[in-house]
C-alpha cells in the first residue's frame, strides 16, 4: 500500500456503494445521540419544534436533588471502582507480562477476561444472589464491589498491552544500575507505564459511570446512581431534562475516551 | 474472542497481541511451570476478586437453579429440576400434572432470532464500512476507527433512549415524515421488534466493524490484483479472495454482536415497551418482580451455556483455521 | 589492594549453562574456563548463537549459573543479584530510559547507589564530557541519533565506576562508518577510564581492531584465547582459522615432525614446512593446513621451492587481486596479491605459474 501505486490500481480495490454504506454507518451511529444533544438545548418542551436555544433543562437537572445525589454516588463509585480495578489490573499485568511465560498463563488470562465474556445480565443476577446469600445488605458497597470486578478486564487490557511492549531490557538496565526490584518498578517501569495506566483507569471509570444493568440489580434502596436515576425519570415520562443529563454524560464519556486514547498514544510515541 | 475482543474495549489501535507481542526466540513450546511467588502474588488480587465475586456467584446461581423457590424470593434448600422443566412444561396447580407450554421456549427462540437478525444487519453495514476504512490511506484510518469506536463508550442506556427518542410517535422521524406529507399519521416504530432490532444494531455495530477491520488490515490487497489478473470479476473476487481471508474477523464480529444481543436487557426493556421480552428481561424479572430465583437462575444458566457454546465453537474454528494455515 | 597489570579481574571456572529442563533442556555453555585481566579490553567473539550473550548475562547476574563459578577480583558472585554487582552493562539496543533526559539516565546508577546530589551532578558532567555529549544533557534519548544514544548508554554504564563493563554487541545497531569511528572511540574511552571491558561481538574485524585479548567461541565452547595476532596468525583449529579472516584449508598428510615444525605433503605431492598448533594429529595421519591467501605469491613456473599451479580466475577487488588456482591434483587455493599503482595484472587466467609461500605461512591445525 505504498503511495506510489497508480490510481487505477487503487480503484480496483474500491467497491461501488461501500463508501455510501460507511457514511451511512457513521450517520447511524451519531444521529441519535446528536439529536438528543440538540434537543437538550431546546427552549420548549416540544420535541417536534425548535423553540430557541436555552440551557434551562440543564439548570433544571442540576437543581434536581435526586439527580444531585445520584451524580455524587456515581462519581464516588466510579472513582473508587476504577482506582481499585486499575491497581489490581496493573499488578496482574505485571505478573502476566514480566518474566517468562508459564504453564497456566492462558487460564489466568481467561479468568481475568471472564467479566467480558459472560452476559452482563448473568453477572448481575449472580452478584445479587451471592450478596444476599452471604448476608450483605444491598447498597453502595455492593455496587462498588460489582463494578470493581466488572472493570478489571477493561483496565487490564490496555495496561497489559503496553507492558508487553516494554522490553525486559529496561528492567534489567535498572537492576544493572543498582536498583532493586522495587526501585526498578518505581523509577523505570511505572513511569513508562503511566500513560497506559491512566488510559486503563479512564476506561474503567467510564464503564463504572455508565453501567446500568448490574447496578440496577445490586443497588439497594437509596443507593441510586446516575443511570438508575435517568431510567427512573424515563419511567415517569420523557422530559427534556433527560436529554440534558444524557448530553452531559455523553460528553463526559467522549472526553474521557478521547483523552485516554491520546494519552496512550503519547505513551507509545515516547 | 480475546484477540479481537480486545480491540473494542481499548481505544482504536491499542490492539492486544495475546501471543505476547514479540515472542522471545527461546520460548519453548511447553512453558515451564511457575514457581515464583512474587509473580503469583501479583495476579492473585485480580484472580481473587473475580473468583470470589464472580465465579463463586455463578456457582451459587448454578446451585440455585436446582432448588425450590421461596415464597418471597430466595430459595428453599430442596433439590428439584423443576426450574429447568418449567421451560417446556407448566405444572397444573391442582392436578400437579405437567403440560407442554411453549411460552418460555418462545422467548428464547425470539431472542435468538432477534440477535441473529441484528447480527446480519450489523454484518451488512459493518463489512463494507470496515472494508472502506481498510482501503483508506493509513493516516485517515485512525480517525475513522476512532469515530466508529466512540459511540461504544457512550452509555448504552442513553444510546438506547436516544433511539427511542428518535423512533417515538412524536419523535423527529415521524414528525419529519408528517411535515413533508409522506404519511398522514405517525407510523408505529417504537415498541416493536423492529425498534429492538434497530437498538441492538445501534448498540453493537462497532463490535462488527473493528474485528473485520483488524483482519482486513492484514489482508494483502495485491491478492486482489492477482485475482483480476486471472480474469475474475470484482464481486467474484470479493467472494472468493477477500471473504475467505477475512472470515475469522467476520466470525469474531458476528459473535461479538450476537452474544451481547442475545443477553441484552436494555434494548428490549426500553424499545420493546415491556411487551417484547427477551432472555435478559426474563432473567431480571425473576429476580425483581416475580421472584422465582431458581427459575431465573436456570434461565441464566441456559443463557450462559448458549454463550459458552458459541464461544467454544468459535475457539475451535480459530484453532482449526490456524492449523490449516500452517499446513 | 593493588590491582596490578596481571591481576585477574574476572575468573570464570568450569561454567556450564543449561536452559530449560527435561526434554527441552539445552546446554548453551559447556564448561567455560577463562581469566580476564585487570584493565583488559577483552572480546568474546563467535558466530551468533554460540553463547556469548549467555556468558555475559551470567556475569551481569541476569542468568543463573548452572554449574561452575564466576568471581570478580576474587569474590564469588554466585549469591549477588545484578543490582549488587559492581558490574555495568551496555545493552545491545541501549535500553535508555525513554522518560528520562540524558543527564537523568546517566545519573540513575549514581542515585541508586546513594551518591549525593552534588557528587552525582559532577560525575554526570564528567561522563557526558567524556562521551562528548555535554550539550545534550537535557534531551530525551529519542531526540538523539543512534551513535549519540550509544554514547549515552556508555556514559550511563561508566558513571557508577563499575569494576567491570559488559558490552553486548554495542555497535551492531550503527551504520558502517559510525561503527568504525566508534571502535576507536570506545577503545580510547576504555583506556581513559581504566576499567576492564568485556566486549561481545560476532564481527571479527571489530574484535581484531579493538581487543587486548580475544576469546573465540563456537557452540558453547571456547576455541582459542589470545591477542589479535595469535588468533589471526596462529589459529589452533580449523574453526578459528576459518572464522577469522579468509584462509585456505587444504588437506595434507603429515610426513614427520622436526622440532616444533612439521613437514606435510599436499595433494599434489609437494612438501611444506609448517608451524604446528597444539593437538594436531600425529605423523602419518591426515590433517588440515591454514594458509592465508595474502601469504601466497606467484613466481615463474618451475622455480626452485615453488609449487606448480594453474590460474583459473582472477577477481579485481581494489586493494588487491584474488586468484583462484588449482594444483596438479586439482585441489584449489585462493591467492591474494596486492595491486601496485598503474600496473596491469601480471597474471591472467590460464597461466601456469609457481606458487610461493612466505615463511611461516602454513600452519598445521588440530581439528
Ligand atoms: N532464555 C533462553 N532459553 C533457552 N535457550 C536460550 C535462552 N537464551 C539463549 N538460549 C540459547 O542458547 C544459545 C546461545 O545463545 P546466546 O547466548 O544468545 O548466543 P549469542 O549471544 O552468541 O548469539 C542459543 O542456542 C540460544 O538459542
Ligand atoms: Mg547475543
Amino acid at each position: 500500500m505504498s503511495g506510489r501505486e497508480s490510481s487505477s490500481q487503487k480503484s480496483l480495490r474500491r467497491y461501488p456503494g461501500f463508501r455510501a454504506v460507511a457514511l451511512m454507518c457513521l450517520f447511524l451511529l451519531y444521529v441519535p445521540i446528536l439529536v438528543v444533544a440538540i434537543y437538550s438545548f431546546n427552549d420548549i418542551r416540544s420535541i417536534t419544534t425548535w423553540g430557541g436555544f436555552s440551557l434551562k433543562w440543564y439548570a433544571k437537572a442540576f437543581s434536581n436533588p435526586q439527580i444531585q445525589s445520584a451524580t455524587w454516588n456515581s462519581l464516588v463509585i466510579a472513582v473508587s471502582a476504577a482506582t481499585i480495578a486499575t491497581c489490581v489490573a496493573t499488578a496482574a499485568a505485571m505478573g502476566m507480562t514480566r518474566g517468562r511465560r508459564f504453564r497456566g498463563q492462558g487460564g489466568v488470562f481467561a479468568v481475568i477476561s471472564i467479566p467480558l465474556m459472560i452476559p452482563e445480565i448473568v453477572t448481575a443476577v449472580a452478584s445479587l444472589a451471592f450478596f444476599l446469600a452471604i448476608g450483605f445488605t444491598l447498597g453502595l458497597h455492593t455496587i462498588l464491589i460489582a463494578h470493581t470486578v466488572f472493570c478489571i478486564p477493561f483496565a487490564y487490557l490496555p495496561i497489559a498491552a503496553r507492558m508487553q511492549g516494554i522490553e525486559k531490557a529496561f528492567d534489567e538496565a535498572a537492576k544493572d544500575l543498582y536498583a532493586g526490584r522495587w526501585r526498578a518498578f518505581r523509577y523505570v517501569l511505572l513511569p513508562m507505564m503511566t500513560p497506559a495506566i491512566i488510559s486503563g483507569y479512564m476506561l474503567a471509570f467510564i464503564i463504572s459511570l455508565d453501567d446500568f444493568i448490574i447496578t440496577s440489580l445490586v443497588a439497594g434502596p437509596g443507593s441510586t446512581t446516575l443511570p438508575l436515576a435517568i431510567y427512573g425519570l424515563v419511567r415517569v415520562g420523557f422530559s427534556p431534562e433527560i436529554n440534558a443529563i444524557s448530553t452531559l454524560l455523553l460528553l463526559v464519556s467522549m472526553i474521557f475516551v478521547s483523552a485516554s486514547y491520546l494519552v496512550s498514544r503519547i505513551g507509545r510515541s515516547n | 474472542m480475546d484477540d479481537n475482543g480486545g480491540a473494542f474495549i481499548v481505544p482504536v489501535d491499542v490492539r492486544i497481541d495475546r501471543r505476547g507481542g514479540k515472542m522471545s526466540e527461546q520460548t519453548s513450546l511447553r512453558a515451564p511451570r511457575l514457581w515464583n511467588w512474587h509473580r503469583i502474588a501479583l495476579f492473585l488480587p485480580a484472580m481473587g476478586l473475580i473468583g470470589f465475586f464472580l465465579i463463586i456467584p455463578i456457582g451459587v446461581i448454578a446451585i440455585y437453579s436446582f432448588l425450590v423457590p421461596g415464597v418471597y424470593g430466595g430459595v428453599v434448600w430442596e433439590f428439584t429440576t423443576n426450574a429447568y422443566r418449567q421451560f417446556l412444561f407448566e405444572q397444573d396447580l391442582f392436578t400437579d400434572e405437567w403440560a407442554f407450554n411453549g411460552a418460555y421456549l418462545n422467548i428464547y427462540g425470539r431472542s435468538i432470532g432477534q440477535a441473529a437478525v441484528a447480527t446480519i444487519a450489523c454484518l451488512l453495514v459493518g463489512f463494507p464500512t470496515a472494508y472502506f476504512i481498510a482501503t483508506r490511506p493509513p493516516e485517515n484510518r485512525t480517525i475513522w476507527l476512532f469515530l466508529v469506536t466512540i459511540p461504544y463508550w457512550v452509555n448504552l442506556l442513553i444510546r438506547t433512549l436516544a433511539v427511542l427518542f428518535l423512533l417515538r410517535d412524536q419523535g423527529p422521524i415521524n414528525s419529519f415524515l408528517m411535515d413533508w406529507g409522506v404519511i398522514e399519521k405517525p407510523i408505529r416504530l417504537a415498541y416493536t421488534n423492529f425498534a429492538i432490532g434497530f437498538g441492538l444494531v445501534y448498540s453493537y455495530l462497532p463490535f462488527m466493524v473493528l474485528p473485520i477491520y483488524a483482519s482486513l488490515e492484514r489482508f494483502d490487497f495485491s491478492l486482489m490484483e492477482a485475482g483480476y489478473d486471472l480474469y475474475a470479476g470484482r464481486w467474484t473476487i470479493l467472494r472468493k479472495v477477500v471473504l475467505p481471508v477475512v472470515a475469522p474477523g467476520v466470525v469474531a464480529g458476528s459473535l461479538l454482536v450476537f452474544i451481547p444481543s442475545l443477553g441484552s436487557f436494555i434494548a428490549p426493556d426500553i424499545l420493546g415497551g415491556g411487551r417484547n421480552l427477551m432472555i435478559g428481561n426474563l432473567i431480571a424479572l425473576q429476580f425483581q418482580g416475580s421472584r422465582n430465583w431458581p427459575f431465573g437462575s436456570a434461565a441464566a444458566m441456559i443463557l450462559l451455556t448458549l454463550v459458552l457454546l458459541a464461544l467454544f465453537f468459535f475457539a475451535r474454528r480459530q484453532q482449526g483455521g490456524l492449523a490449516s494455515s500452517h499446513g | 589492594m593493588s590491582e596490578g597489570e596481571n591481576e585477574i579481574a574476572v575468573h570464570i571456572g568450569d561454567v556450564v549453562k543449561v536452559y530449560g529442563s527435561g526434554d527441552s533442556a539445552h546446554t548453551a555453555l559447556h564448561g567455560i574456563n577463562l581469566d580476564i585481566r585487570h584493565n583488559e579490553f577483552f572480546t568474546l567473539l563467535g558466530p551468533s548463537g554460540c553463547g556469548k550473550t549467555t556468558l555475559l548475562r551470567m556475569i551481569a547476574g541476569f542468568e543463573s549459573v548452572t554449574e561452575g563459578e564466576i568471581s570478580l577480583y576474587g569474590q564469588n558472585l554466585a549469591t549477588s543479584p545484578p543490582n549488587r554487582r559492581p558490574v555495568n552493562t551496555v545493552f545491545q539496543q541501549y535500553a535508555l530510559f525513554p522518560h528520562m533526559t540524558v543527564a537523568k539516565n546517566v545519573a540513575f546508577g549514581l542515585k541508586m547507589k546513594g551518591h549525593g546530589e552534588a557528587e552525582t551532578r559532577a560525575r554526570v558532567d564528567e561522563m557526558l564530557r567524556l562521551v562528548q555529549l555535554d550539550r545534550f544533557a537535557e534531551r530525551r534519548p529519542s531526540q538523539l541519533s543512534g551513535g549519540q544514544q550509544q554514547r549515552v548508554a556508555l556514559a550511563r554504564a561508566l558513571a557508577p565506576s563499575p569494576k567491570l563493563l559488559l558490552l553486548d554487541e554495542p555497535l551492531s545497531a550503527l551504520d558502517l562508518k559510525l561503527r568504525q569511528a566508534m571502535r576507536l572511540e570506545l577503545k580510547q574511552i576504555q583506556r581513559d577510564a581504566g576499567i576492564t571491558f568485556i566486549f561481545v561481538t560476532h564481527d571479527q574485524e571489530e574484535a581484531l581492531t579493538m581487543s587486548d585479548r580475544i576469546a573465540v567461541m563456537s557452540e558453547g565452547a571456547l576455541q582459542q584465547v589470545g591477542d589479535s595476532r595469535d588468533i589471526y596468525e596462529a589459529p589452533v583449529n580449523r574453526f578459528v582459522a576459518d572464522f577469522i579472516g579468509e584462509t585456505n584449508l587444504p588437506e595434507v598428510v603429515i610426513e614427520r615432525y622436526e622440532g616444533d615444525h612439521a613437514v606435510c605433503r599436499l595433494g599434489d605431492g609437494s612438501e611444506l614446512h609448517c608451524s604446528v598448533s597444539e593437538g594436531a594429529a600425529a605423523a602419518g595421519e591426515r590433517g588440515h593446513l591454514s594458509i592465508r591467501p595474502e601469504r601466497l605469491s606467484f613466481t615463474a613456473a618451475g622455480e626452485e621451492g615453488s609449487i606448480r599451479c594453474v590460474i583459473d580466475r582472477t577477481i579485481y577487488v581494489g586493494t588487491d587481486t584474488q586468484y583462484a588456482v588449482h594444483l596438479g591434483d586439482g585441489s584449489e587455493l585462493v591467492v591474494r596479491v596486492q595491486n601496485e599503482a598503474g600496473e596491469e595484472l601480471p597474471w591472467s587466467a590460464g597461466d601456469e605459474v609457481g606458487l610461493r609461500l612466505a615463511t611461516g605461512a602454513a600452519r598445521l591445525l588440530s581439528d
